[in-house]
């Protein structure tokens, strides 16, 4: 039964009250934190782009405007649920919900804290049983953020369709097809780092990243950090991936017929969205709860236990990205369609596959004792004869349209 | 509980099988099939197919069902149809004939091959079933070692298929008509 559920000891044996109470605790904390988390990411966001424009921002709402957020959840509560006419009533319901659940479904596979130090592997004891900090380690692991992720894009494309109308539906196929193309690229880069570790599970991906030597960046060589990151970005729909709620050209987006507070569960599941990516980053490639380490000497915080130590490091390091996330907002300019598809098919899920492709011919090489720099040479003139014969064929179609008449 | 999930997961799966042809608009017929994948998806999970019930979900519902709705909803076939006017007359009835003779022989395998049914877990590398991982390493060493001639075989298939509807729905240009 325990495996069906999480590879916890906690949950291994007979079900008892201490251990269930102990599940229901985390439950409640991951769904408290997220919501607290989606408040104050919204207030971060908006005070740190007005500084950045020489604005204030808000300023009015509890101290340095931090309730703002709240008090704009209150508003959107009591105002008035509209159901546009041409909906599909069942659908137009359902979608806020389709986008909100997995957002705060894949923060259950994060790893939130624990002592990851001398071997532990990142278990704490509670009340006498022995537990992660974090309220799902499932046997899928990684696996199950994609899932979810995969899920979120029936959220968006169902809200456009069943609005009955035209600019939501466009927002939603722009969202959708964008979202679809880059989880390609996403599930590849995902796929060096479990090749690295060895693992699928959460904790264990963080355990092997003992120093920054060790981290998932520096191990699977920088290109994959680089292409989830820009994948990530894009399947946030984020600047300068926001092509979906152009206001430009379709009012506002797949949201646009939602009002009141179905309208608010898609702000927060974006928003929360945010925050769940940039952990899964940090989880994935930056060591997530493990303390800076260089070598054997460990950047210690004095006076605080090491279990609870780990989720300090990995607030500074969500909130690095979540600042960084901020930043591209404020700076970058928006992609064109054609540019933002020619980005995901011809650039990042080619480079994706070759990386891939280059570090498992590495693991298969040590595994065989092979020499390595042989396996890396040959892999490398393999993957580069095979972008030349695509530039090729690229080129080729090119001149074929071309002297077709297209201008495509 | 094995039982419950069970019960759970075929309601789940017939009761989208179901949907996917009685409902009139195309959109919920296309969500009834995800209801109907996700209900294989749990069944996997029940019988410790984790990684499988990870990809049919990413796979089946997170690509290939989107996909579907892309094309319902760019074709704007996304209201409710008139079934009522049959284009090919034969085909209701040897719809019935086809359907009841493939459900006559899947039962008929399933009652002759019971006893096969009975022997659980044969083959299986009994070393690694308890880690976490074992699910990966197991596939992985079927569809890689055991299967692979079969495995890129079909890989192939699909890649023919690909060329072929790009070949297909290309636009032929006046130039090209005239030769």
């Amino acid at each position: 039964m325990s495996t069906l559920l999480a590879i916890d000891p906690l949950l291994e044996g007979d079900l008892f009250w201490t251990p269930l109470l102990i599940v229901l605790v985390k439950v409640l904390i991951v769904f408290v934190l997220g919501l607290i988390a989606t408040m104050l990411m919204v207030w971060f966001e908006r005070k740190t782009i007005a500084g950045m424009q020489n604005r204030v921002g808000p300023n009015k709402a509890g101290p340095w405007g931090l309730l703002q957020t709240l008090a704009d959840g209150i508003k959107l509560f009591f105002k008035e649920d509209l159901l546009p006419e041409r909906s599909d009533r069942f659908v137009f319901r359902l979608a806020p919900y389709l986008s909100l659940v997995p957002a705060f479904l894949a923060f259950a596979v994060i790893p939130l804290g624990g002592d990851y130090r001398d071997g532990n592997g990142g278990m704490v004891t509670l009340f006498g049983e022995q537990t992660r900090l974090q309220l799902a380690d499932p046997p899928v692991g990684v696996l199950f953020a994609l899932v979810v992720s995969s899920i979120a894009v029936y959220g968006i494309m169902l809200a456009g369709w069943s609005s009955g109308s035209k600019y939501p539906l466009l927002g939603s196929v722009r969202a959708s097809a964008q979202m679809v193309s880059y989880e390609a690229a996403l599930g590849l880069s995902i796929g060096a780092v479990l090749i690295v570790s060895g693992t699928l599970s959460t904790a264990g991906i963080v355990d092997t990243q003992s120093s920054i030597g060790n981290w998932n960046i520096v191990a699977t060589g920088f290109v994959p950090f680089v292409i989830f990151l820009i994948a990530a970005t894009a399947e946030l729909n984020r600047a300068p991936f926001d092509l979906v709620e152009a206001e430009q050209e379709l009012v506002g987006g797949f949201n646009t017929e939602y009002s009141s507070i179905r309208f608010a569960l898609f702000f927060l599941a974006e928003f929360m969205n945010v925050i769940t990516m940039s952990a899964l980053i940090v989880t994935l490639f930056f060591g997530g709860p493990q303390p800076i380490a260089i070598g054997d000497t460990v950047l210690d915080i004095p006076l605080i236990p090491n279990a609870l130590e780990g989720t300090v490091w990995l607030m500074l390091k969500v909130i690095a990205f979540l600042y960084f996330y901020v930043w591209l907002h404020a700076t970058l300019p928006r992609f064109r369609y054609d540019q933002l598809m020619n980005l995901g098919w011809k650039i990042l899920i080619p480079a994706a596959l070759g990386w891939f492709i280059l570090l498992a011919a590495q693991r298969v090489g040590t595994n065989a004792g092979w020499d390595q720099t042989v396996v890396t040479v040959s892999t490398a003139l393999v993957l580069i004869i095979g972008y030349v014969l695509l530039n090729a064929a690229h080129k080729v179609s090119r001149n074929n349209r071309e002297k077709n008449g297209a201008s495509f | 509980m094995e039982l419950f999930v069970f019960v759970a997961a075929s309601i789940m799966i017939l009761g989208g099988a179901i949907g996917v042809i009685v409902r009139p608009n195309p959109v919920h017929a296309a969500l009834s099939l995800v209801l109907t994948l996700f209900g294989v998806a749990v069944m996997f999970v029940s019988l410790h197919a984790h990684f499988l019930a990870a990809v049919q979900v990413i796979v089946y519902a997170g690509a290939i069902v989107v996909l579907f709705l892309f094309v319902i909803m760019l074709l704007g076939v996304d209201r409710t149809e008139d079934i009522s006017v049959e284009p090919i007359t034969a085909q209701r009835p040897l719809a019935v004939v086809i359907g009841v003779g493939i459900a006559a022989i899947v039962s008929a395998a399933v009652v002759s091959s019971a006893d096969i049914l009975n022997r659980q877990g044969e083959g299986l590398d009994l070393t690694t079933v308890e880690s976490p991982d074992a699910n990966v390493r197991q596939v992985a060493r079927s569809v890689f070692g055991d299967y692979v001639f079969a495995f890129e075989l079909t890989s192939v298939l699909l890649l023919v298929a690909v060329v072929g509807t790009v070949l297909m729905a290309r636009r032929i240009s006046s130039s090209e008509k005239g030769k």
